[in-house]
């Protein structure tokens, strides 16, 4: 899906040469999306079903090995992983058996950008009111926000690069306005 | 931008937000008369200065909390978890 919505926004965008690719902008490798739902007493033992440390505040990231959690909300995760790795419904499902949770695959609603550059910042900003320094917003904080009038999960992954995740029905929209903001910010 | 505070989240941006209505309104019981189903559902004290809201971070958290708004200044005067009671 990710091909068709990107290829889609190069259709569209006017670029400054025709044919040229903004390479700040790029389509993250497939993966594989649940949102994770948890009361406070399942925490440890999820954490230890995935390898992941779901007690770290909300709106930070924990990553182990090839599994990011999220955590969106008080009690809301968004577990990404490589679109191979399948371990994660048997794993949790074994982990909790008699807790409550909540877990349900969304791979297929969304698509993944990544944004990389000195200016990702900025671009991000044009149309984004959130405040992005790196005091209020460090390395490795995710949230829900808004893109102009998407709305997408931001994750800062370095200084200089943010992870997108964006409803797929979204990802036309969101791609081709970052093409657009990107011709203000050469690289 | 207005920035309002997310007893969860802490300070973001007014368009993350979505109103929820007035809070602390309680709910008829089931053998109500329809007088009392009216006001229920229908009267709102609408209060000109401090006014307790429902609001929910739709584009954040997704969570709903309670705040206390002067509706003259705008002025968020405090927010807090559902369930909470107000210092």
């Amino acid at each position: 899906m990710a091909d068709i919505a990107l290829a889609h926004a190069d259709a569209r965008r006017t670029a400054p040469l025709p044919g040229a690719v903004d390479r700040r902008i790029e389509k993250s490798a497939p993966l594989t999306r649940f949102v994770l739902r948890l009361p406070e007493e399942s925490l440890t033992a999820a954490g230890a079903a995935l390898g992941l440390d779901f007690t770290a505040p909300i709106n930070r990231a924990v990553t182990s090995g090839d599994r990011t959690a999220l955590r969106l909300g008080p009690d809301e995760w968004l577990v990404l992983a490589p679109a191979t790795d399948a371990a994660i419904p048997g794993g949790l499902a074994a982990g909790l058996a008699g807790r409550l949770f909540s877990l349900v695959d969304v791979s297929h609603r969304q698509t993944g950008i990544r944004l990389a550059g000195p200016h990702a910042a900025a671009m991000i900003n044009a149309v984004c009111p959130l405040d992005l320094g790196l005091a209020a917003f460090p390395v490795g904080m995710a949230t829900r926000t808004i893109f102009a009038k998407a709305d997408i999960v931001l994750w800062r992954t370095s200084p200089a690069s943010f992870h997108l995740e964006i409803w797929r029905s979204f990802a036309p929209y969101v791609a081709a306005l970052l093409h657009e903001i990107g011709r203000e910010y050469p690289d | 931008m207005l920035l309002i505070p997310c007893p969860y989240c802490g300070e973001r941006p007014e368009i993350e937000f979505s109103y929820g209505g007035e809070a602390h309104v309680v709910r008829a019981p089931a053998n109500a008369t329809d007088a009392e189903w009216t006001a229920f559902l229908y009267q709102r004290s609408n209060a000109r200065g401090s006014y307790a809201e429902r609001w929910r971070h739709a584009h954040g958290c997704g969570r709903f909390f309670n705040a206390r708004r002067n509706t003259v200044t705008d002025f968020f005067e405090q927010t807090y978890k559902i369930g909470e009671v107000p210092a």
